[in-house]
């Protein structure tokens, strides 16, 4: 007999005292991703709301493509595009009250700009001109966080603390399917069920870590299943469809606020674009694939409920078209203008107070700037 | 005037002391670990806190690292002053990402706006006789990353004092505490403990004019010792303890070097890619032409440390020390 044969007598049985936390049942997520559009659910849906989630679904979609676009022109280092995650992004943002804290990931540029972070200091780390480039606390949004889910226990602590000031504030934290593998995934909703932290951590399964497809990534039911584990509930989402996951997110912040704890949300959708413009997706999938995906497009979904329902005319398709193409034109004005950086500056923020060390290479840097400034050196001409 | 007899109080007290002090000065200041509630710590240095000030601001934490220095984060975010301890030298490395990609460049990466006061303490260092992970000296890694300042206390007084310093810092602090000086005691009193200067300044424990052994943490009692043990040879060291790392203080060790114009870096940890290979290139860049011989390093060996029954011949003791001092070149006597 092997180990795993003899399972009921591997584990001992448990001395009276100890009782289970919970039935798991509740926790446990829904077989299939919760939707709202398409189905009789959406007749509840408040059509304000639907059509404030057309209008910035909608930005979204066209910050992605002129995002990209300025990538070509060499304006921005490298762009993540999240076109076909607009719903996720936006309608999970817009589930915060503006005393709520977000964590994102390097993809969730939407999200950062949702919360009203201006689209031009929303890009700089992908820019290059400075590694965060808004002020976290003037919307209350932390910076985009490169090493994956490492942002997740960052989210923990704040709500921790908030919630040890008396404070009635959640963090929603954001991470990939691929960063569901990594230890601060785990230790994060490890801490926060044990805390009873009020955070939303939500999972975008876009299908991909890079070339990864989810199989090779996880062998659990679902990403929501890891929830039970630690305690919390799970639940499955239809990441294409902004409704459901603005209802879904809307329920797991209500619920830490009231100090339910935390929950774990995962956001079925995909990766329309490659993982970054710098990537071969063709290497890893089909266009079949892809094209089934466009037929789920987050927008189109949006847009079918709203013009089926009477909901938005073609003028008020047009003007939200309008919105975007005016914002879309600003974002490339304004990316297209030199950042003007001082070089002085990159010892400014290093310690509270700079070392000496510090001052003598600052010293040695305003010298080499000031032999710039004197024009080449005549000889060194000479040579080239 | 009244002299009240004073107990001498241990280093680990010291360090009680300092949280205690801090938390009761400053409601921000939260302690958070493994076993640091209840138990008081592996070590006993958070003893009493939990009790005193209750278990929100000194929290047991579930058992893991990178989980723990990365809440601390967020709670450093939120206003907070985390006070994070790590059990011992090497269960820190789980938290090193946090610490590295994190802790160390907040402020740099939000230009200023997201300072992170959090101070990290670490048990750390060998010579109490630990299984192997247990006696790891780190400090290389943590002076290797630019962001974090890097401390390390040799007196009782000092452990008070530069834990206060690094609590009340607006910059990550990682406080590496020398475990085999937890029990040492001197005459520091605790009804009244006096301040130590900004973090980032060095110190002559004992002056001296023939050669000087620059050192820090757990070495610094070894390199007294063995400047006591030189004055039988003739030489008369000056022993110069640096207390912090990183910000490095260059002004007291040049100023000590040039006047004794000879050097001997003292740590426990590996003298390849350490800390002394550091120190000896500043001193060799600043005091080139007062020196009368090559800076030298006694560290620990280039291998893991060893286990405890053979730790003695790796750490660097007083005959290692002096065995240095007379490579120092001196002329030939007689
Ligand atoms: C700790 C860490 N390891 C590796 C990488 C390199 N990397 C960047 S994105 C990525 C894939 C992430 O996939 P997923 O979490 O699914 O997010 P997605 O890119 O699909 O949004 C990898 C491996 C990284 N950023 N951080």
């Amino acid at each position: 007999m092997t180990v795993l044969e003899q399972r009921g007598a591997y584990r001992p049985s448990p001395p009276p005292a100890w009782q289970p936390r919970m039935d798991p049942a509740p926790l446990l997520p829904d077989a299939e991703p919760y939707r709202v559009l398409g189905t009789e659910a959406a007749a509840g849906a408040d059509p304000d709301l639907l059509r404030r989630l057309h209008a910035q679904l909608v930005r979204g979609r066209r910050y992605n493509t002129q995002a990209t676009a300025l990538t070509k022109q060499g304006r921005l280092a490298v762009y993540p595009s999240s076109t076909g995650q607009e719903a996720c992004e936006i309608a999970a943002a817009l589930a915060l009250e503006e005393r709520d804290w977000l964590f994102p990931s390097y993809r969730d540029t939407l999200a950062v700009v949702a919360r009203g972070v201006d689209p031009v200091e929303a890009l700089t780390l992908l820019r290059g001109d400075w590694h965060t480039g808004y002020d976290p606390y003037a919307h209350r949004v932390a910076p985009l966080s490169t090493p994956l889910a490492t942002q997740l226990p960052h989210a923990v602590g704040l709500a921790h603390a908030a919630r040890l000031k008396g404070d009635d504030v959640v963090a929603l934290a954001m991470v990939g399917d691929g960063g569901t593998s990594e230890g601060d995934f785990h230790e994060a909703l490890n801490f926060a069920a044990v805390w009873q932290a009020p955070v939303v951590f939500l999972v975008q399964n876009n299908g991909f870590a890079i070339s990864v497809p989810l199989a090779k990534q996880t062998a659990a039911p679902s990403l929501a299943h890891k929830a039970v584990g630690y305690g919390m509930p799970g639940r499955l989402v239809d990441g294409n469809d902004a409704a459901a996951v603005h209802e879904v997110l809307t329920d797991a912040v209500r619920h830490a606020r009231a100090g339910g704890g935390p929950t774990l949300i995962e956001a079925v959708t995909y990766r329309i674009d490659a993982h970054t413009n710098a990537d071969d997706a063709t290497r890893y999938r089909g266009d079949a694939e892809v094209e089934a995906w466009r037929a789920h497009d987050p927008v189109r979904l949006l847009e079918t409920e709203l013009t089926e329902r009477g909901l938005i005319d073609a003028a008020g398709l047009e003007a939200v078209r309008g919105d975007a193409e005016a914002m879309a034109a600003d974002l490339r004005a304004r990316m297209n203008q030199d950042p003007g950086l001082d070089p002085m500056d990159l010892f400014d923020h290093v310690y509270a107070e700079t070392t000496a060390q510090l001052r003598e290479q600052r010293d040695l840097l305003r010298a080499e700037l000031a032999a710039e400034q004197d024009g080449p050196d005549p000889q060194e001409g000479d040579r080239r | 005037m009244t002299t009240v007899a004073v107990k001498p109080a241990t280093m680990a007290q010291a360090l009680t002391r300092a949280m205690r002090d801090a938390m009761a000065a400053d409601p921000a200041v939260h302690v958070l670990g493994e076993d640091v509630g209840t138990l008081g710590g592996v070590f006993r240095v958070t003893d009493g806190l939990a009790k005193e000030f209750g278990e929100d601001r000194c929290t047991d934490t579930p058992l893991a690292e990178a989980g723990i220095l990365g809440a601390a984060v967020g709670m450093a975010m939120y206003g907070l002053r985390p006070v994070v301890e790590m059990q011992f030298d090497a269960f820190a490395y789980p938290a090193f990402e946090q610490l590295v990609s994190h802790v160390s460049r907040m402020r740099n990466r939000t230009r200023g706006r997201m300072p992170l006061p959090i101070t990290v303490r670490i048990p750390y260092g060998g010579g109490i006789g630990g299984v192997e992970h247990h006696s790891d000296s780190s400090e290389a890694y943590y002076m290797a990353t630019p962001g974090l300042h890097v401390v390390t206390p040799a007196t009782v007084a000092d452990a008070y004092g530069l834990l206060r310093r690094a609590i009340a810092s607006d910059d990550p602090v990682v406080f590496l505490e020398p475990k085999r000086l937890y029990w040492s005691k001197n005459t520091w009193n605790p009804e009244e403990p006096a301040e130590v200067e900004p973090i980032g300044r060095a110190v002559v424990r004992r002056t001296g004019r023939s050669a000087t052994l620059i050192t820090y943490g757990p070495s610094v009692p070894v390199c007294l010792e063995a400047a006591e043990a030189a004055r039988a040879e003739g030489w008369d060291l000056e022993v110069v303890d640096l207390r912090s790392l990183v910000p490095f203080d260059d002004e007291t060790v040049c100023a000590s070097v040039r006047r004794t114009g000879r050097a001997v870096v003292v740590h426990e940890s590996t003298g390849f890619g350490g800390p002394g290979g550091e120190i000896a290139a500043r001193i060799t860049e600043r005091c080139f032409h007062h020196l009368e011989a090559p800076v030298l390093r006694v560290a620990g060996f280039d291998l893991p440390y060893p286990p405890p029954m053979l730790e003695r011949h790796h750490l660097p003791g007083v005959d290692r020390v002096l065995d240095a001092v007379a490579r120092l070149q001196w002329e030939a006597e007689g």
